[in-house]
């Protein structure tokens, strides 16, 4: 087909191909300025709508980015607010605690100051020994002797009478002295409570102190996200991404073990539900396994729920106390009876798998072995049986950790995609434009023989007048001077007349397709 | 037709019910059209020869029930029958069970099923003149066709040469459709190492019958490749 086509002219192919050559060379002359318009026009057309496209996009993602400091303001927020309202309720315990008993502690420093004072008080009634005594004594024992029996004998007794009373005084003295010191042991064990209730006053203030640096902390950082600073913002993203990956590590790990209690039930489930029955492509007896440990862990965030370790379900956090606890309780129950039933059901798969290889040992003709120690896997899938339930149970903590930061981490994937759309867009707008250009460029490249005439034929036609011109100037040197200022007028008048408005298009071949006001 | 103008949160909340009415009703339609009912299911029947000719191999046969014991689950059906002179008679059924959906049962079952196809293969003595091999596999197609099961196999442990009392009559159509037909050990007789062709004929004839009847045909003389060219779901 084609070569006949191309041997339409003649028999010989290189003639052929030169004659179409040459018409196909005319006919692109001839549309020239069309295809020039054609491809620019599109060229500026892809290009212009890429751009308004890609302005679009550039105002959805401000958009999306606008919508990602809201959601992580927002989740930011109400994470401080939590975290402070938990803060205000230890300081609410601590003063509850410890300063509400302030009242008994004080009358209690009170009574033990009072005790004090008083034994003090005691100890420094008593007056000491008058000195005195000690003169008088020396007294007597100098006083020289007469002689005489009766006065020696009285100033004995004297002596005796004065010795007797120093003594008693001594003794008195000494008995008052011990009074004392048992009064001042006594006051030893006071003194110890007294240090003790200061301690402790002490701790309960330093306590409130640490709680009140932390509220202080938390309230700035409050602050900050209440005038949205992007210092906060980028914390709240990073701890955001964070979230993320620990909370999808621990989902992945989560789901491990689900498969492993499913593999664990799988099995034995076939005794309850039947082992042939199918719904769709899958066993009745697996789906029951998956809806088994399903409902474990819907039973596990319930309970979660409950204890308002999580904020999924609002319904579940708005109940009164009483109605949580119960349903904690509730939640609590059928988790027990699942996680017996799985432990039982994993003893019976253990069973099973028993009487399977014996059976199988027993058709392959070989003896069956008695295995040792075989009571150490069936106790330990029982054991993992009634475990793996409530390990799935916590699962709710990193469910909600990833929701929360699965908002912000979509936002960030949506962002992203939108800038490499808007890229793309541009690039691409921006190479439909070369191409256009290029296109014309190639055009031209393709008829430049023509164009070639053409341009020669111009150059002539321009030059022709001008040479007449400077002929008839020699010609004429006589001419008035008057007219021979106005020459050079005429001559800077000549090729403005000569550029004819049908030349024009001269001007696109060096047009580097500026942009209009609009796409600007 | 009157037009009953409802408040406005009653006319939100009706909207919101009949979604929820259509939406259920669509996901159970969808779960409907997508839950085909599939039978996953199998029924597996054995001819075992009994000939004078092919009569030695029966430990074959054994090892055959044995793996397929191993290898059917619950609600599955397995049946043994023997080839004699005379095959289409329920006395042919060496052992037959459809296995049970709760697998301690359907252990017990097995271990049952392989002590009377022991039972069967320690007590045979005396081989039988001639083998009606149409007769089995007539009988086959009556047990296979009964139970209501997806797949449906047929092995056959024979030479596969037939020979007929006078007074049978087999010329009749089988039907063997959807059941995939297995030639197991199909041993060659004195005759055909004189004339291997004869051989041949006899495989091609029993083929073109089988496909003609709407099964599927393939052959397996090597029993050590049993579980890789019985590839049993």
């Amino acid at each position: 087909m084609f070569t006949d086509i191309l041997t339409i002219w003649s028999d010989s192919p290189g003639l052929s191909l030169a004659i179409w050559l040459v018409i196909s060379i005319t006919l692109l002359y001839a549309g020239r300025p069309h295809a020039h318009q054609l491809l620019r026009s599109t060229g500026r057309a892809i290009y212009g709508s890429f751009r308004v496209a890609s302005s679009s996009i550039r105002q959805l993602e401000q958009r999306v980015i606008n919508r990602n400091r809201d959601v992580l303001l927002a989740a930011g927020r109400e994470q401080a607010e939590k975290a402070i309202e938990r803060d205000f309720n230890r300081v609410n315990a601590i003063v509850e605690r410890d300063l509400s008993q302030y009242p008994g502690l004080h009358r209690k420093l009170a009574e033990t100051l009072e005790k004090i004072e008083n034994d003090y008080h005691e100890c420094t009634g008593n007056a000491p020994l008058p000195p005195a005594w000690s003169e008088l004594m020396d007294t007597i024992a100098s006083l020289p002797g007469s002689g005489d029996p009766a006065v020696q004998n009285i100033l004995d007794n004297i002596k005796d009478v004065v010795e007797n009373s120093h003594e008693e005084t001594l003794k008195a003295y000494q008995q008052d002295t011990n009074e004392r010191h048992k009064i001042l042991k006594a006051m030893q064990p006071e003194w110890r409570t007294l240090n003790g209730t200061m301690k402790k006053v002490e701790q309960t203030i330093t306590g409130l102190e640490d709680r009140s640096r932390t509220i202080d902390r938390q309230m700035a950082e409050y602050e900050s996200m209440r005038k949205a600073e992007d210092r906060a913002v980028n914390a709240l993203t990073s701890s955001s991404l964070t979230q993320f990956f620990i909370a999808s590590l621990v989902l992945v790990i989560a789901a491990f073990g689900g498969i492993i209690n499913f593999h664990l039930i799988a099995l034995p489930m076939s005794e309850m539900v039947g082992g042939a029955s199918y719904i769709g492509a899958v066993r009745t007896s697996d789906i029951a396994a998956l809806v088994i440990i399903m409902v474990e862990i819907t039973m596990g965030l319930f309970l979660l729920e409950a204890l308002q370790i999580t904020r999924l379900f609002p319904v579940i956090s708005s109940m009164d106390d009483r109605m949580r606890k119960r349903m904690a309780i509730a939640a609590f129950t059928i988790l027990v009876i699942f996680a017996s039933i799985e432990a039982s059901l994993a003893y019976m798969r253990d069973l099973l798998a028993l009487d399977r290889e014996a059976l199988t040992q027993s058709l392959a003709g070989t003896a069956v072995a008695e295995a040792q120690f075989r009571w150490i896997p069936s106790i330990g899938q029982l054991m993992l049986g009634f475990i793996l339930p409530f390990a799935l149970a916590f699962v709710g903590i990193p469910l909600e950790s990833f929701i929360h930061s699965l908002r912000t981490v979509l936002g960030l994937v949506a962002l992203a995609g939108l800038r490499a759309l808007r890229l793309a867009l541009r690039l691409v707008g921006g190479m439909a434009s070369h191409l256009s250009r290029m296109l014309i460029s190639l055009y031209d490249l393709f008829i430049m023989v023509p164009l070639s005439i053409e341009r020669m034929v111009r150059y002539r036609r321009e030059t022709a007048p001008q040479a007449i011109a400077e002929a008839a100037e020699q010609r004429e040197p006589e001419q008035a001077p008057e007219q021979k200022e106005a020459t050079p007028k005429a001559r800077a008048a000549r090729p403005a007349r000569t550029k004819r408005p049908g030349k024009e298009p001269e001007t696109y071949q060096t047009d580097d397709m500026p942009l209009t006001t609009g796409e600007v | 037709m009157t037009n009953v103008n409802l408040p406005g949160f009653l006319r939100s909340g009706l909207r919101r019910q009949v979604t929820a009415i259509l939406t259920t009703f669509l996901v159970a339609a969808g779960l409907a059209g997508c839950g085909q009912p599939t039978n996953h299911s199998r029924a597996v029947f054995v001819l075992i020869d009994i000939s004078s000719d092919y009569a030695g191999e029966l430990d074959k046969a054994e090892t055959l029930s044995n793996y397929l014991l191993a290898n059917l689950n619950t609600g599955d059906s397995l049946a043994v029958a023997f080839i004699d002179n005379s095959s289409f008679t329920e006395r042919n059924i060496i052992a037959r069970a459809t296995f049970d959906h709760r697998p301690s049962v359907t252990s017990q079952q097995k271990r049952v099923f392989n002590a009377e196809v022991t039972a069967f293969t320690e007590g045979f003595r005396v081989p039988s003149h001639h083998s009606d091999i149409t007769g089995g596999v007539l009988l086959a197609t009556d047990y296979l066709h009964g139970v209501d099961a997806g797949e449906r196999y047929l092995f056959i442990l024979s030479d596969l040469h037939e020979d007929l009392p006078p007074w049978l009559k087999r010329d009749m159509a089988v039907n063997l459709s959807e059941v995939q037909v297995v030639a197991m050990n199909v041993k060659r007789q004195r005759s055909d190492n004189n004339n291997p062709r004869a051989y041949q004929q006899r495989l091609a004839n029993w083929q073109q019958q089988v496909e003609q009847s709407g099964g599927s045909w393939r052959l397996l003389n090597d029993m050590a490749r049993l579980e890789s060219a019985v590839a049993l779901r």
